[in-house]
């Protein structure tokens, strides 16, 4: 099955219907995409494929046949989300984290906290409550 | 600039928002074979054979005949197995393990086991295992009750709670020497290490080590040395490492859940709102076998009472047996259930007497010098006062609640108190450690203190170099590994920064004597490095009786008020929790915003436990066991969070601090309820489903 | 490939995907549909609201035309899962799945919508009314593929209301979907096997029965059990409340 991953040409041998999280995490090496549930309940493992986060763990290999796929790991180590939400406290654990910068992508500078509570209603966070992650969002987007 | 006290950049990196930080999960190691846990199908009874279906090349195959040393998880009470021998006490148990290096191999065998089914016992009112008894008693309640204007009795419920860590249960243990390393999703590498050499034999070589861990909350308390028995066994046997993962459903079915309690009280009261005793009975089910249930309902009595002080006083506890799969620590360890029953017991006591509850509890609320139910007399560092006023006072209480009367609008208050650290003389059999190490860059901390997300690298970095007096960026810590770092006990008990953090600071003094004013880069220069160990220090004042649960409980208690206001729909009596404000003292925030971080999430989670987290349990087992099912609270499901917190220095904390972690978890719930008893139902158990309430509204 | 083994068709995932990872849909023989860009777009041909088969939920938020002809249809796709489920679930897949918790198929009842099948040999409209014949079975044949989704215009005012566990990422208890027009329609999820249309319910309303035994008759046309998110008891009393509530809502 051939992709982009991260803005690299990839070619994965694997089962169709393998998922791609598991795909990205295990055949790829990409662990930065978590696995919380494995029913789409969670967010813990959302990438964005051609632009639209998805639950990876919904995603047969199949259905990324020349689609273009993204990671945490596609942010690299510097972006400005990255930095608040260590800064800001919207990482305690950090399991949901990279899912929740994921989701967070999608949203437009100008995004009120309700349109924040809205795009990140797919991503479950045990620890902070949520409070912390709106502000990490809303500081980062200051920068 | 001092580190304690300031929002300093966190020891974690990066790497949780990179994905680059390990967790247990995210290691493969060459050779690597997949666990899988064959698990019983019946909640009790015998087994008669086990067997599994057709030869599976490759496949390893492990039961409690393959246990070298005692087949016991070594934790209070020596009852639960690894692995079932012959009798099943719930469902879910786990009876058989098997590990092989393809997942699609090891999840296709089939394994048949026949059993001889007994009849089990759910319900615990039903039971006839004690599983542990308590008794506290103050004065002389049989009298005073006698003699009080009114008596007011109540029972109250709260069911089941799923941690839901969003990183389920994982180990990975590796073959190391002759013996075994085991890299784990965990809070307490020390308890795994124990437990481990129950297992194998104290000789075995045994490294126990904390991998990133994607939360715990009590749930990876005790369960961890479950999970890592078993890995281990099938590591050794295949010569091989082993990785057990479970997934979200196993996870639900198969590990600890927060004790469901029947809380029964009888109180007596003069007509002008004074209480003169309080008869309490605490029932909690504790699951087929004991884990922590003696320690959960010592916390859950000793907080019984409440925040209130109270002449007479009994308090009657009993954890019992069930065959349901055991429940253990969550955070709160008993006080979430013991004080949802009381908070909510004094609301019905306001409406019985026709008295504003907020004038109720500021006559009875503790002041520095009364006593609890143990007989514990209140220093200056009780706080029930400062934040019942506060939070009263910034939300307009009294107002407001007369404003809501006859709306879908309604405001619940409740006021409650958390013991920092290990019950009575808990920590004094701890007797934890901690240690210090000069390096050449400056101070390294090795402590067996965890970091699951609520900051303890940090903070202790920010203790020691405050205590030290050097820059904050030049001490370092530990990554905790049993062969490594001091035995500091659990982390639990909202104890990592009152008691392990103390002993750090007095590590770092007695460093800071020796270095003579020298850096410790240049000190060691010189001299080279050198060690700091220390242990736990009771304060001398303590004075606690193990049999009678008399006197000092607690070496401190941190105190908070939660205000909630909710609006419910009149269609659908679906409760929407539109604001909160909590208000908590802790002695002294030593990271602001790690305090705020642990108030903000231990208040969510009171939310889930009040509105939306409901076990189902179907023949012993949980019914619901998806993350579709078992709901906690999305973005949409929790409301403003509006956090003040107060400082009432504890002078045996660091720097004044007192335990904060486990005391937010405590107050929402019975604020909730306060408020949806305010629209005229009676609603005395948890969750507060539409369901349940559609059901109290009709009576 | 219709002379081998049946195949199931793929689309979005979000449902099928899921029980087969934990192994409660018997492994079998996927054929994947989601690149078939002619199942998707969403238009409108002689007064008909046409959907694509792929039609996503976030497709659906975003569509003007949907706005403006089916506007109960965005609500319900805004109450379906979260973002991420949005972006991939599909009105084909909501359909198809059969479950009786589906929360666009009271919308697409309620509406007298169209479900287009197509086979090799032919297409065949059925209205929605008439797909479901059981609990998760309906009159499509092992041969078909519902290719599209037919909604004719849409008289009177339209209202939608889901009972969910929470917030977002909810499964109904009960959800329900109606229009006020020269005749009333009312649909109901969660409460039966399949979706209901309140024919009795909506025949009693339309002639002027007083909403307090329009209530009474809904009772008998439908059949809510007890599972684990929720009662009989429980559904049945919403049901009833939710009917006023379209009542009078929508005068």
């Amino acid at each position: 099955m051939r992709f982009t991953l991260n803005g690299v040409a990839t070619n994965v041998d694997a089962h169709p219907m393998s998922r791609l999280l598991d795909v990205v995490r295990e055949e790829c090496q990409l662990t930065g995409t978590k696995e919380g549930c494995g029913e789409g309940e969670c967010g813990a493992c959302t990438v964005l494929v051609d632009g639209d986060p998805v639950c990876s763990c919904l995603v047969p290999l199949a259905q990324v046949e020349g689609a273009e796929v993204v990671t945490i790991e596609g942010l690299g180590d510097d972006h400005p989300l990255q930095h608040a939400f260590m800064n800001e406290v919207g990482a305690q654990c950090g399991i949901c984290t990279p899912g929740m910068i994921m989701a967070a992508l999608s949203l437009d500078p100008d995004a009120s906290i309700d349109d924040i509570k809205v795009a990140l209603s797919g991503n479950l966070c045990r620890c902070t409550g949520y409070s912390a992650i709106y502000r990490a969002i809303m500081k980062a987007r200051r920068q | 600039m001092a580190a304690v006290g300031n929002s300093v950049p966190r020891k974690d990196g990066i790497g949780k928002a990179t994905g680059r930080a390990v967790y247990a999960d995210d290691i493969v190691m060459p050779g690597m074979l997949h666990g899988r846990t064959i698990r019983s199908t019946i909640p009790h009874g015998r087994i008669r054979s086990v067997n599994v279906v057709g030869d599976v090349p490759g496949l390893i195959v492990v039961d409690h005949y393959d246990i070298p040393g005692r087949n016991v998880v070594d934790l209070i009470e020596q009852d639960q197995p690894f692995l079932v021998e012959r009798d099943v006490r719930h469902l879910a148990e786990p009876i058989l393990l098997l590990a092989h290096e393809d997942r699609d191999v090891l999840n296709a065998v089939r394994v048949e086991i026949d059993y001889e089914e007994l009849e089990p016992v759910f319900d615990p009112e039903r039971s006839q295992g004690i599983l542990k008894a308590i008794d506290i008693v103050k004065g002389d309640v049989e009298t005073a009750l006698a003699d009080a204007d009114f008596i007011v009795e109540g029972t109250y419920r709260t069911g089941h709670q799923e941690h839901v860590y969003i990183e389920p249960n994982v180990v990975v243990a590796m073959p190391e020497k002759d013996g075994i390393a085991v890299f784990g999703s965990l809070q307490c590498p020390f308890y795994v290490l124990k437990a481990l050499k129950s297992l194998l034999g104290a000789s075995a070589h045994i490294r126990v080590v904390q991998t990133e861990t994607g939360g715990g909350f009590g749930g990876k308390e005790e369960y961890p040395s479950m999970i890592a028995g078993h890995a281990t066994l099938l590591a050794l046997k295949s010569g091989r490492p082993v990785k057990i993962l479970y997934d979200r459903v196993e996870d639900m079915i198969a590990t600890t859940k927060r004790h469901p309690s029947i809380v029964r009280h009888r109180t007596g009261v003069m007509r002008d709102g004074r209480i003169v005793a309080m008869d309490v009975g605490v029932l909690l089910d504790g699951g087929a076998y004991s884990t922590l249930s003696p320690v959960v309902l010592s916390r859950g009595c000793i907080h019984a009472a409440g925040a209130y002080r109270c002449d007479n006083t009994r308090i009657r506890g009993r954890a019992v047996a069930t065959n349901t799969p055991p429940n253990g620590a969550f955070r709160g360890f008993g006080a979430p259930q013991t004080e949802f029953a009381v908070e909510v017991h004094i609301e019905r006591i306001a409406e019985e007497l026709g008295m504003d509850p907020v004038s109720l509890r500021e006559l009875n609320a503790l002041r520095p010098g009364d006593t609890t139910a143990t007989g514990q007399v209140m220093g200056t560092d009780c706080s029930a006062h400062i934040v019942l006023e506060e939070a009263v006072r910034r939300t307009d209480f009294r107002a407001k609640r007369e404003q809501y009367r006859g709306t879908n609008r309604s405001i619940g208050l409740a006021l409650f108190f958390h013991g920092a650290g290990f019950t009575g003389s808990g920590e004094r059999h701890l007797n934890s450690k901690a240690r210090i190490d000069l390096t050449e860059r400056g101070v390294r901390i090795a402590v067996g203190s965890t970091e699951i997300g609520q900051g303890t690298r940090t903070m202790h970095a920010q203790i020691v170099a405050d205590a030290l007096a050097i820059p904050y960026e030049d001490v370092e810590v530990a990554q905790p590994d049993t062969t490594v770092v001091a035995d500091s006990g659990p982390t639990v008990a909202s104890r990592t920064c009152m008691v392990v953090g103390k002993i750090l600071e007095q590590c770092a003094m007695e460093m800071k004597e020796r270095l003579g004013g020298m850096s410790p880069s240049d000190y060691h220069a010189k001299h080279g490095g050198f060690s700091v160990l220390r242990k736990y220090e009771p304060p001398g004042w303590i004075e606690w009786d193990d049999h009678t649960y008399r006197r000092d409980a607690y070496a401190t208690y941190a105190w908070g008020c939660d205000v909630v206001e909710i609006e419910m729909d009149p269609d659908t009596l679906e409760v929407r929790p539109v604001k909160v404000t909590a208000v908590q003292e802790f002695g002294r925030p030593i990271h602001p915003a790690l305090a705020r971080g642990q108030i903000e999430g231990g208040t969510a989670q009171g939310l889930g436990y009040a509105l939306l987290e409901h076990v189902v349990m179907r023949n012993g087992g949980m019914a619901n066991a998806q993350l579709t099912n078992y709901i906690i609270p999305t973005t949409l499901d929790t409301p403003e969070l509006d956090i003040v917190m107060l400082e009432n220095p504890y002078a045996g904390g660091p720097f004044g601090a007192k335990g904060l972690g486990e005391l937010p978890v405590d107050g929402p719930a019975p604020a909730v309820v306060n408020a949806i008893r305010h629209f005229g139902i009676d609603l005395r158990e948890i969750p507060a489903i539409p369901e349940h309430l559609v059901t109290c509204a009709s009576r | 490939m219709l002379a081998e083994e049946a195949r199931t068709p793929i689309a979005g995932a979000t449902d099928l995907y899921v029980a087969l990872n934990f192994g409660t849909l018997a492994p079998r023989r996927f054929v994947d549909i989601w690149g078939i860009d002619d199942l998707r777009g969403i238009d409108v041909r002689d007064d008909v609201l046409v959907m694509g088969a792929l039609t996503t939920y976030t497709d659906i938020i975003r569509s003007p035309l949907v706005a403006e002809r089916l506007p109960m249809l965005i609500d319900a796709a805004r109450q379906i899962g979260g973002p991420q489920i949005q972006n991939r679930g599909t009105i084909a897949g909501n359909i198809a799945n059969g479950s009786p918790a589906a929360d666009s198929v009271p919308v697409f009842a309620a509406a007298d919508a169209v479900v287009v099948l197509r086979s090799i040999r032919q297409e065949r409209r059925i209205p929605i009314t008439q797909f479901y014949t059981a609990y998760r079975a309906s009159v499509m044949r092992a041969d078909e593929l519902i290719v599209a989704i037919e909604v004719p215009r849409v008289e009177g005012k339209q209202w939608f209301r889901k009972v969910g566990t929470r917030a977002a990422q909810a499964i109904s208890k009960v959800v329900a979907a109606g229009v006020r027009g020269p005749s009333p329609k009312f649909a109901l999820g969660s409460i039966a096997p399949t979706v209901v249309r309140a024919y009795a319910t909506e025949r009693a309303l339309a002639s002027g029965t007083p909403i307090e035994q329009a209530v009474l008759t809904l009772q008998r046309e439908i059949a809510p059990i007890d599972d684990v998110r929720s009662t009989a008891t429980y559904r049945a009393q919403v049901a009833q409340r939710l009917l006023r509530r379209f009542w009078s809502e929508t005068n």
